[in-house]
């Protein structure tokens, strides 16, 4: 069947836009790393193979995303297990609990395990500046990743399948190794990379708690082009971090494609039972022991910190935040940037969840092999790092019209990387309208009009709203992108509580401040899980 | 009255329907049956207008209806899978076609109610389709498909997502609800004791032909063909060498193969021909006996006793119940 006409009418604005904002700013990146006086030069990069600070940061980079993944796979796997295969009192809430930490913005990750691990510490360590201080946000961060992904496939594995294998005489860890790992295996591997990616790209938790040592590619772009105005070193670094992305991407998507094995099918309520035994509930009372510590410690403590004076547990920070001692001439007071990060939500959640929707119609309507690259080439900005995305706005936007004093583009870079997220809510749900539901609606007597209306728009309008939820928690979270092309007079949040840390002496209004944005991800977080938690699946 | 004719549909330059005709009467339940992939559902799906024929006629009262959109041809098409709308409760499924009718809005609460009931879900109204069980399903699936009164009610292997004991309960079940609402009814299926249960007449199809088109009663005696017979699961097919050598006189033509019914073999100590008995099996109120005839000649027959197998059994045969086609 051929692509109908209007489908590649609502491809083009997607694609403009795309194409503008997001191709463009990273050609030019490419062209000023490799041709930066109009010749082709390679002097940034031989500077990054022999200067010793640049290769270990390369190094540290892929060093640390290696072991972020390994840990949080390790402590991963065992809760996937329990939430996939037993039902305890409570269930629901402690997988609810897991996802909070994914949802938090990366900066207030960070933040909150300065205030569990950096100084002042109430377990009396300073961690700052060491790996573990990163590998621990990281696992936090991450953790959902693997609980929900490996979850998922672990909860349709039949378990008649474990107990044939038993009934073969395979020992309990036997049947691990060589039956449910196996099976698992493409859920392990795409979550695996998708951690690795994160970690990889790791931005506002290195930024925190890492050091000159200790950084990433990404930190290292954006202090070589905002610190030192380095420019075509940047683009190199950008250009680097870039091929290793896209191999990463190539693993996953090769883990994904094989996703889709024949492993047999069960709906998840026959598999779930109650443990049985007591080491069974020794089991899950540890993993969850666990799980609770490691997602509520940080958060406590941030709030607790948060609140704590010298004299006393009080409002004093909250309170600095609307009228600052130090306030600065130039940048606005940090009340002013809730407002702006609220303001710029607004544009930033249309604009994704416009296009967003313009896509995913493009998506599930263009047929074969067109579609399924226009899939690709818009889940891109995914997997491009915030940063990436950032910079190329500062080096490409001035040309034909210089864009970048316009406060537009805030919304527009939280739009690009909001898209994905919409797209990744609505398309399955547009999939699963599967043409029988349509078609029963047109026995039914319902005309492709009414068809729409009354079947295909109800069910995807709440998975746009879940998707907009996303766009906006990813606006207000987002500091990547922002911390290049936000003014003093449109800092957010993020780019205020950056500011903040900083500064001598307004730690305390960091940690409020982070608690300010963890309460604002937080409620629409909840907004996308009760949303989703009410669609009556299965039928 | 649904007049198919000549349908002819590809699919890659397949075809799935080869110059296919089929007519289903009013108040009748007419059952296509066939293997899987012998082009049953899409028959279905063009009857409902949901694929679009490369040749042939579909025509209700003499009336083409091949102009006609889906949800204008007035027939009520239950999928196999169900389609349920998970958005919508029961009674919002079931008042879903209502509402395309445009029917009353106060008319549809007792209307739903009504046909509820019928389904035997009274009280299921208000319930989440996602919360019911494999045949609360299906009962949904079929009110929803009732409710609008379709002058033609099409069902693609209704129950066939569901198991067999629950099958054989609803099957019943369904034939006294389409006989209540004097429903006209084509029912794809590929289960034979399905089709046989519900059926007012069958027919068979294969490689996109229809090859039979009969009672059920005429098709179990009189199949036009042996891949019929054997389909439909006659069993007691033997050659007309062998039937002549036990007395039954041909009756001439091209015919070259007789359906025995087991009831027309009687065990006999008396009788006048022996056959090896090579299996007898208590089935509950009688011994299925399996015997030998020699030269590939295998019949079964039933009987109040045992026998062991090995043994000679002596039987008679009833030469007026054989009937006779051409293998």
């Amino acid at each position: 069947m051929r692509t109908k006409p209007w489908v590649l009418l609502l491809a083009v604005v997607p694609t403009l836009f795309l194409a503008y904002f997001f191709v463009y700013p990273l050609v030019t990146i490419l062209y000023t790393g490799l041709v930066p006086e109009g010749r082709i030069a390679t002097s940034a990069f031989v500077e990054i193979v022999t200067d010793p600070t640049m290769r270990s940061v390369a190094w540290f980079t892929l060093w640390q995303a290696f072991l972020s993944t390994v840990f949080t796979v390790a402590l991963g796997l065992p809760a996937a297990y329990v939430f996939a295969r037993y039902r305890f009192p409570g269930r629901s809430l402690f997988r609810s609990l897991t996802l909070i930490p994914f949802v938090l913005p990366t900066l207030v990750v960070g933040v909150a395990f300065l205030a569990v691990l950096g100084p002042g510490s109430p377990f009396g360590v300073d961690l700052r500046g060491t790996i573990w201080a990163i590998l621990i946000a990281h696992v936090f961060y991450n953790l959902a990743i693997v609980i929900r992904g490996v979850g998922v496939l672990w909860e349709q594995i039949d378990p008649h399948i474990e107990d044939a294998a038993r009934s073969l005489g395979a020992g309990r860890w036997r049947v691990f190794r060589e039956i449910t790992l196996p099976l698992l295996r493409p859920a392990i591997l795409s979550s695996a990379s998708l951690v690795f990616l994160f970690s990889f790209t790791s931005f506002g938790v290195i930024l925190v708690l890492g050091d000159l040592s200790h950084s990433t590619l990404e930190v290292e772009i954006w202090r070589q082009a905002t610190a030192f105005l380095r420019l075509d070193l940047a683009s190199a670094l950008a250009v680097l971090q870039l091929v290793g992305v896209t191999v990463i991407l190539l693993v996953y998507g090769q883990a994904t494609k094989r996703d889709s094995g024949e492993i047999p099918l069960r709906p998840s309520f026959e598999v779930a039972r109650r443990p049985r035994s007591a080491g069974e509930r020794a089991f899950i009372a540890a993993t969850l022991g666990m799980l609770g510590l490691t997602v509520i410690t940080p958060i406590a403590v941030l709030i607790g910190r948060s609140l704590s004076t010298p004299t006393g547990p009080a409002l004093t920070h909250y309170a600095n935040l609307f009228d600052p001692p130090r306030s600065s001439a130039i940048f606005v007071s940090p009340v002013d940037a809730i407002g702006n990060s609220l303001r710029f939500a607004i544009p930033s959640v249309m604009i994704a969840a416009g296009i967003g929707l313009m896509a995913a119609v493009v998506i599930v309507s263009a047929k074969g092999r067109s579609g399924r690259i226009f899939d690709t080439v818009l889940m891109l900005p995914l997997g491009t790092s915030a940063v990436t995305i950032g910079f190329g706005f500062l080096v490409a936007l001035d040309q034909p019209v210089d864009l970048r004093a316009s406060a537009m583009l805030i919304p527009i870079a939280h739009a690009l990387v909001a898209i994905p997220f919409v797209i990744r809510s609505t398309v399955p749900v547009m999939e699963s309208v599967q043409r029988r539901l349509r078609e029963a609606a047109a026995v039914l007597g319902a005309s492709p009009r009414q068809a729409w209306r009354e079947v295909d728009f109800p069910l995807v309008s709440r998975a746009l709203a879940v998707g907009a939820l996303f766009a906006f928690a990813i606006s207000v979270g987002e500091f990547g992108a922002t911390s290049f092309i936000a003014r003093p007079a449109t800092s957010t949040i993020p780019v205020s509580i950056f500011r903040l840390l900083g500064r001598p002496g307004t730690f305390g209004e960091a940690m409020a401040m982070a608690v300010i944005l963890m309460v604002i991800t937080g409620i629409a977080a909840m907004g996308i899980e009760s949303m989703r938690g009410s669609r009556s699946g299965g039928v | 009255m649904l007049q198919v004719s000549q349908l002819t549909i590809r699919f890659d330059g397949t075809a799935a329907l080869d110059g296919a005709n089929l007519t289903v009467e009013d108040r009748s339940i007419h059952v296509l049956m066939g293997p899987s992939g012998s082009g049953k559902s899409t028959m279905l799906r063009a009857v409902a207008g949901l694929e679009d024929p490369d040749a042939g006629e579909i025509a209700w009262n003499g009336r083409s209806v091949l102009g006609v959109p889906v949800h204008k041809r007035g027939f009520g098409l239950m999928f196999q899978d169900y389609a349920l709308f998970p958005h919508r409760s029961v009674a919002g499924n079931v008042a879903f076609g209502l509402k395309m009718q445009r029917l009353e809005p106060s008319a549809i609460p007792n209307r739903v109610d009504e046909i509820l009931e019928l389904v035997g879900l009274p009280g299921y109204g208000d319930r989440s389709v996602g919360t019911l069980s494999g045949g609360e399903r299906q009962r949904v699936a079929l009110a929803r498909t009732l409710a609008p009164d379709p002058r033609l009610v099409l069902l693609d292997e209704p129950l066939g997502a569901l198991d067999r004991s629950l099958r054989e309960h609803l099957l019943i079940e369904m034939r006294s609800i389409f006989n209540q609402v004097d429903a006209t009814v084509l029912y794809v299926t590929h289960d034979r004791e399905e089709a046989f249960t519900i059926a007012n007449r069958v027919a068979i199809i294969s490689d996109g032909r229809i090859v039979a088109d009969d009672t059920p009663e005429g098709l179990w005696r009189r199949p036009p063909d042996g891949w019929t017979a054997r389909f439909i699961g006659l069993e007691n097919l033997c050659s007309a060498s062998k039937l002549v050598e036990l007395g039954v006189p041909h009756p001439g033509g091209t015919t070259n193969t007789g359906v025995v019914p087991p009831e027309a073999i009687n065990l006999s100590p008396t009788g006048p021909h022996a056959a090896t008995v090579t299996g007898s099996h208590f089935r509950g109120g009688a011994y299925r006996i399996e015997l030998d005839l020699g030269e590939g000649s295998n019949l079964v027959t039933w009987s109040p006793v045992g026998f062991e197998p090995g043994a000679i059994a002596r039987f008679e045969i009833d030469a007026s119940r054989i009937t006779w086609f051409e293998d």
